[in-house]
């Protein structure tokens, strides 16, 4: 087969590399990973807006206040605190205590907005839905996408295992063995456009659909005085209800990482054919790919 | 040479794009924030997963499925107080002053027979302490050990009558209203949770008395909600068939102010 000339030059390879258009993701695929990118979005926003009701997280099953003395000691188990702080001189300062490292993040975390006339909350309003503090409204923004998030993963994977989809997503032996060819070819930004996905694709999906996305529904129930007493190893196993609320926070982070990587990745590799591929599910393959019609593959 | 040209044009694509988006975005903040003001259609829309929460929640967990209880090594600090935590009515002052030993528990409404409750009755009956986890709405919890005595066999003393649905806890302590000032705090509670055997009206935290700032002399404990379906300063548990013409008839304080009824996620 021909395959792209490792020596050829960038200019001349569009032309020579054109490949099969190929069939890659079916409806069920693109029409749940849409209705995520929603969910996403308010669930994250949403969360923010919640988490500033209390923004402080903590290890264990309950939040140690500093004020409840208990034998002249208090318990004393907050990890992350975002907070508003005044300065010697009284002015006020946004204030982020990670571990007990305090940091100044006047303008963001802590204290946002107009200067004159500062926001004192954890994250800024335009991190937040809605953009004004309202915990009530946000919670029902929160619950109301979780539910179509978990019902639409539902969808997911029950349509990605009757069409074998499902099968195409934890990397297999070859994958691995084939890693650090794959981190190279993604360090040099050489993407090879085949019909399943290379392999940190494959760890980055797996590590979403069956790691993060468990942990951040389970860790949201255990969250629930009212799932806790259905499930009582909820709490138990994430080390209580506090830790839990850490790692749905933690969980969230990686989410975002994610998304971040998730679009660069969509740039680098050739936004046009893979946001194609994401709404219409037609995918140009590399030059290597040979063109099967019996597999649906287009000119 | 034609990439170049290509790269300028994706790229002012790119710029037009997200201009557009985040004009986009902006306008639909607005109509999203005025969207979710309480009565509106959209917030409607959004509140009916909660009905979905709470119908699933009892589906799962039934009505004797208990709240995780802890042992006395894991309380490891006071119970917060939160909300109201010293009434100032003049008829809770002047119980206070007293130290509660005039104080009345009423059950009233669709019952067979009303009962008056005093400290001392309801310290007569069944004892029974817990230690449980209390978790604020906002996001923080606290564990403490709870004494009080059920409310499922009080309910059963007055006889529930078949058209009640709904406890509706009276207290003594006062909330702001917006406009209106101060309005009284007030809960409701289904009947399951109303029977369920952590259920209790609980007069003792930690070993001691019932703290005023903790809802002296009685206060409800409802192990699977929230602090908000916890009712401190109990005088009155009135049996109703509906709590829409009670205040903002959502059930509560905290519920007319927008939050979920069922409160136990």
């Amino acid at each position: 087969m021909a395959s792209i000339a490792e020596g050829g030059t960038s200019s001349a390879k569009p032309a020579k590399t054109k490949g099969p258009l190929i069939y890659r993701q079916s409806i069920w695929t693109r029409v749940t990973h849409w209705v995520w990118v929603v969910c996403l979005f308010f669930l994250l926003f949403s969360g923010l807006n919640i988490f500033n009701a209390h923004p402080t997280l903590y290890i264990g099953q309950q939040s140690g206040f500093p004020d409840l003395q208990s034998n002249g000691q208090h318990l004393d188990n907050a990890w992350l605190d975002i907070s508003a702080v005044n300065a010697a001189d009284g002015s006020a300062h946004g204030q982020t205590t990670i571990l007990g490292h305090s940091f100044d993040t006047s303008g963001v975390l802590g204290m946002s907005g107009d200067p004159q006339n500062p926001d004192f909350r954890g994250f800024p309003a335009w991190l937040t839905v809605p953009s004004y503090y309202d915990l009530a409204t946000a919670r029902v923004i929160h619950f109301f996408f979780a539910w179509l998030l978990v019902g639409t993963l539902f969808i997911w994977l029950l349509a990605s295992i009757l069409n074998r989809h499902i099968l195409g997503i934890p990397p297999t032996l070859r994958d691995w063995r084939n890693l650090p060819h794959d981190v190279m070819a993604h360090i040099r930004l050489k993407f090879e456009h085949g019909r399943s996905y290379n392999t940190l694709q494959k760890i980055a999906y797996s590590a979403v659909f069956f790691i993060l996305f468990p942990l951040i529904i389970l860790t949201g129930l255990t969250m629930s005085p009212g799932m806790d007493s259905v499930f009582p190893w909820l709490p138990a196993v994430f080390g209580g209800r506090q830790t839990a609320r850490s790692i749905h926070f933690l969980v969230m982070l990686a989410l975002v990482a994610f998304f971040l990587i998730h679009i660069i990745m969509v740039f680098a590799a050739g936004p046009i054919n893979e946001v194609r591929q994401m709404i219409t599910g037609r995918y140009r393959a590399s030059g290597d790919v040979p063109f099967d019609a019996s597999k649906g593959d287009k000119k | 040479m034609s990439q170049g040209k290509l790269l300028l044009n994706r790229r002012r694509l790119l710029g037009l794009g997200a201009a557009g988006a985040s004009t986009l975005m902006l306008s639909g903040c607005d109509w999203f924030d005025g969207g979710l003001q309480q009565g509106e259609g959209l917030r409607s829309t959004l509140e009916k997963a909660n009905d979905l929460t709470y119908r699933v929640q009892r589906l799962l967990a039934g009505q004797q499925a208990l709240a995780p209880e802890y042992t006395e090594a894991d309380i490891r600090q006071g119970q917060r107080p939160n909300g109201s935590t010293d009434p100032q009515g003049d008829d809770y002052l002047a119980l206070k002053a007293n130290n509660f030993a005039d104080y009345k528990l009423k059950i009233t409404g669709l019952v067979n027979k009303e009962l008056t409750l005093s400290l001392a009755d309801l310290k007569a009956m069944a004892q029974q302490t817990q230690i449980t986890r209390h978790d604020c709405v906002e996001g923080w919890s606290c564990i403490a050990k709870w004494t009080g005595t059920r409310l499922g066999p009080i309910l059963d003393q007055a006889g529930i009558k078949p058209e009640a649905r709904f406890c509706l806890y009276r207290c003594y302590d006062t909330m702001d209203g917006g406009l209106g000032g101060q309005v009284p705090y007030y809960e409701t509670s289904d009947l399951i949770d109303a029977h369920h055997p952590q259920t209790i009206l609980a007069y003792g935290m930690n070993g001691g008395d019932l703290p005023v700032a903790n809802g002296a002399p009685v206060r409800v404990r409802i192990e699977r909600a929230l602090g908000y379906k916890q009712p401190k300063y109990v005088h009155t548990i009135e049996l109703v068939s509906s709590f829409a013409s009670e205040a903002g008839g959502r059930g509560g304080y905290w519920e007319d102010n927008g939050y979920d009824w069922y409160g136990g996620i």
